[in-house]
Formats: C-alpha cells, structure tokens, sequence
C-alpha cells in the first residue's frame, strides 16, 4: 500500500474540502472493505484517505415523504436490523443478505457498496478498468470472460457492476445524493452508474470532489418487490446474475413493472420489454417466464459467458414470482 | 582439537530450543532494521505535526485498547488493523491469508463486531475495544467445544472462526442448526471442519450433542 495521509473529519464540510479536484488526490473511506484492497493492490494510491465515519449527518434510516432515507454510512447489518426496510422493501433486504459475510455486513456501507470498483480481475490485476492491451485490443473479448457482461459489451468496458444494492435500488426508483463544496445534486439510482468509454471515465456519476451522502427510497405501499440472486457458492462471492423486480399492481393484475438485472452488465440493466410484457397481466410461471425470456433477447454474451443469459433469464423469472408471492 | 561429544551438542541445541522460540527468533533477527526505521519514523512524527485532524503519511502514535489493555504504537495510516497487532505488538492470533477480506482468518471483534482486521486500518480503531484470540481463555465454553468436537485440522483458520462464532452467539445465544450453518458465510476452513465448527458452535450455546473428545 502506497502511504497517505489519514484525516477523520467530524463534518461533511470539513470532508468535502479534503477532496481533490481530480481522482488520484484523495479516496473517501467508509467501511473499507473495498478501498483497502485497491490500495494494498495499487489500484488506488490516494495521496489523502479521507475517513467518513465520523460525520454523525450520513448516518442513520429515517423515514421522509412517505419513504426512507438511508444516510450513505448504513451498514448492511443495520438495514437488515430495520424492519421498515425488511417489511416493504424486500427487493433491498435479500440483496443486502446476499452479502454473506458478517464481517463485510458489519463495516460495508450502502454508499460503499455502489461506490465500490468492478471485480473484472483485468482490472483488479492491474490492466486497467476496460483491459485493452497496447494495441487497444480487449484482453476480455480474446481471453476468460465467464464473468463478464452479456449486456452492454459491445463498448470498451467488459466488466459488470459489483453493487449489490444497485439493481434493487433502480427498480425500485430510488435517488441518490451527492454533495460537493459546491452544493448537492440528485440523480436517479440508474442515472448513478454509466459504462465507461475511456480511460478517464469512472463507472459510477460521483466526481472526484463528491461524496454520496444519501440514499432516498420512495414510498413501497403497493409496490410489490424481490430480488433473486443466482450464485455459484453460497457465501464469500458475488452473484453470477440477479434480478430485482418492483410491480405496482392492482388486486393481482400487473400495473407496471420495473425489472433490473445485476451482474450482467458494465451498470444494473434494466429490461423495458420485459416490464411492458407484464402489463396487465397476472405473475404467472408462464407469464414471469415470458418476461424472463423477454429479458434477454438482446444479449450479446461473449466467448465463455453465454451461460449467463440461462442464468439472467431464470433469475428475471423466480424474482418475478418471489415478488407477486 | 578435541571432539565435542555429541552429549554436549544435545545439551547446547535443548538450551538454545528452551530459550528461542520460532517467532522470538524471526523477531530478533529483525531488531536491527526496526530499530534504525523506529528512529526514522519518530523524526518524521517531531519533524511534520499534524495539520488539523490531517495525520500522516508518515507514523503517527496511536493507543489501541486489546483484550482490555491500552497499548500505545508508533504506526504509519496505511498500516492495517492485522499488520500493527501482529507486527507491532507481536498479537499473533489473528492470522494473515488471503489479506483481502474474504477468509476471515485475521476475524477479531471491534466494537463487539466481527471485521476483518486485514481490512482495517489500525488508525480506524483508535478509541475501540479490540478483541482478539489472546483474549479468550481456554477454559471458555467455545474454545472446549471446538476441542471437544474437533473443529479445526491445521488450526489456522480457527482463531478466526472463535471470533466470529464470539460475536454471532453474543447476537444470537440459542441458534438453531440451520441458522449455524448460514451464519460463517465470512470465515474458510480450507481443511473442510465445517461440520465439527458448526457442532462446536451449537454445543458452546449448549445446543449440540457433545463431542466425542474427552474434556481438557
């Protein structure tokens, strides 16, 4: 780990002028769960750590118009511990489990887990964020992507979104804060996280000089919601595929649909025709299977990682019957 | 020159064996270099004071509280929780592997918590009760279930999972099998003890069966 200097300010103002104008300066550390293996692996090398857990203001689940306010330095434990969240927020709370490790649940936070970096191990092993080689080849499409995305590759970035959280909070149409010395801004929960086209572009909305202080839900009341992860092991890894699905319904008849599909794109990839397809109709096997294969008809899977789109579709299809109940 | 009886090379090689363990060995043989950085690193700390609540890059005098004990060290921000417990105050139970938050073999408790100490900052846990291994005595209930049931092969994952196992009962003191065996999703036993960790668990919250093994 490169050295830096630590500072634990009590403010988010005191923190916001801690952050540089360009990456590189300063790394806002929260749960550190994520920003201490980049630094051990030298994939960040701030010359300033910039320690949050002080700033009494980002902390905390409240309840505001009708919905919740998650403060950026919820853990994963205290949203489970929040019967509010379990009760109406589902979709949220099995993604949250998903995160099977105590020790992550204890210290990561919800701002961390949408800010945290791709797992593409291209990136990870120090081929930068979209892993072309000196020639700008894609070291993903020529070489082992069994993890990779199977939607939205047809750029530079392979890789798909680590967050756990971020699919469920797209379709469950939550807003995400971030403040700067400047002032603050909003920006939808899909709106949060963009697929890169260079090398100077993150995967996620937040700049340099931004911290993410908040998370807004809106008001679950008749919106039924559910998340499915498909996984290879049980515990200690992301999910191949999920899916996290938000109904607003009328007696058993689907209103409107929103259906957001995790870990198969370089952001959470929402699924238009799969919503429409759903329109009107009651959640049936056939009918959430219909959805499912909706889903992924524009897949483009690459060399070793078509059977995610099996993965994808399934995942679409039980997270839409786990929701209806 | 006389032979030297072999006698004698026993008795040198007991003496030396009774006085030096492995890791006193690898300490000393370190002393010089640690010396020489300790001086370097105090001069760093006189030469450049803190600006505000801004500390480092260069070390900086931490307390951390373990097992109930204040313990005062000279360290760098970058280094982690496991690092300055291991290497500064030679707390050794707390095991290095995969130093990347998966394993669960450096599990101490922060706060009551279980985290992973390999990706903590020790400047973090300023101002915390740390617990570690070192901490627990062997008369504890959970350490004579693992022993009982033989909840480990090579042992190295198991401070570990005493830790996490720690923190889960305090949570939840009459688990049942199967919230057992969803509750260690953040600890590996690369030997494959699941089933006798999860044996060990349930009889320390004296809802196991007992073990095979006879008492200590």
């Amino acid at each position: 780990m490169q050295s830096f200097a630590y500072a634990s300010p009590a403010t988010l103002s005191e923190a916001l002028a801690l952050l540089g104008a360009e990456w590189g300066e300063a790394d806002v550390l929260a749960g550190g769960s994520d920003l201490i293996s980049l630094m051990k692996d030298y994939l960040h090398t701030p010359q300033r750590v910039v320690d949050i857990k002080g700033i009494r203001e980002l902390g905390g689940i409240r309840k505001s118009g009708g919905g919740l306010r998650l403060g950026a330095l919820v853990t994963f434990d205290e949203l489970l511990e929040n019967s509010a969240v379990r009760a109406d927020y589902p979709a949220l709370a099995a993604a949250a489990r998903g995160v099977s490790s105590p020790q992550i649940r204890n210290v990561g936070t919800v701002g961390g887990d949408l800010c945290q970096r791709p797992r593409c191990w291209y990136f990870r092993t120090g081929h930068g964020l979209l892993a072309r080689d000196g020639g700008g080849r894609s070291l993903v499409a020529e070489g082992d992507n069994r993890y990779h995305a199977i939607f939205g590759n047809q750029g530079a970035a392979k890789f798909v979104s680590a967050s756990s959280l971020g699919p469920a909070l797209a379709a469950l149409g939550a807003r995400i804060k971030l403040a700067s010395s400047s002032g603050t801004r909003e920006v939808t929960a899909e709106q949060f996280f963009l697929t890169p086209e260079n090398d100077r572009q993150r995967e996620i909305a937040l700049r340099p000089n931004e911290i993410l202080t908040e998370i807004l839900l809106p008001p679950a009341r008749g919106v039924r919601n559910a998340t499915y992860e498909v996984r290879q092991r049980e515990a200690l890894d992301w999910p191949l595929a999920t899916a996290s699905v938000a109904l607003r319904m009328k007696g058993k008849t689907v209103e409107s649909a929103r259906i957001v599909m995790g870990h198969v794109a370089p952001t959470p990839w929402a699924a238009p025709e799969a919503e429409r397809s759903l329109a009107g109709k009651t959640v049936t096997p056939e009918t959430a299977g219909e959805a499912g294969q909706a889903a992924v008809a524009g897949a483009t899977p690459l060399s070793r990682n078509a059977y995610k789109v099996q993965l994808a579709r399934t995942a679409v299809k039980r997270a839409l019957l786990a929701a209806a109940g | 020159m006389r032979p030297v009886s072999s006698n004698k090379i026993c008795e040198v090689s007991k003496k030396t064996k009774a006085r030096v363990s492995r890791r006193g060995f690898i300490r000393g043989v370190g002393i010089g270099g640690g010396a020489l950085g300790t001086g370097i690193l105090e001069r760093e700390v006189l030469a450049a004071p803190p600006a505000g609540n801004l500390l480092g890059p260069g070390a900086v005098p931490l307390t951390l509280t373990v097992n109930g004990k204040p313990q005062q060290l000279v360290v760098e921000p970058r280094v982690t929780l496991l690092d300055a417990l291991r290497n500064q105050l030679h707390i050794t139970g707390a095991k290095p592997n995969c130093d990347r938050g998966t394993c669960g073999s450096c599990t101490v408790l922060v706060g009551g918590k279980a985290v992973y100490a390999c990706s903590m900052l020790a400047i973090e846990a300023r101002g915390k009760s740390i617990e570690t291994i070192e901490g627990v005595p062997a008369s504890d209930p959970l350490v004579a279930a693992f022993v009982h049931q033989d909840g480990l092969q090579c042992g190295f994952c198991t401070p570990g999972f005493v830790m996490a196992a720690k923190a889960y009962l305090k949570r939840n003191a009459k688990p049942t099998e199967a919230e057992v065996a969803a509750a260690f999703g953040g600890n590996i036993c690369r030997c494959g003890a699941y089933v006798p960790i999860r044996k060990a668990v349930l009889d320390a919250a004296g809802r196991g069966k007992g073990g095979k093994n006879a008492r200590i």
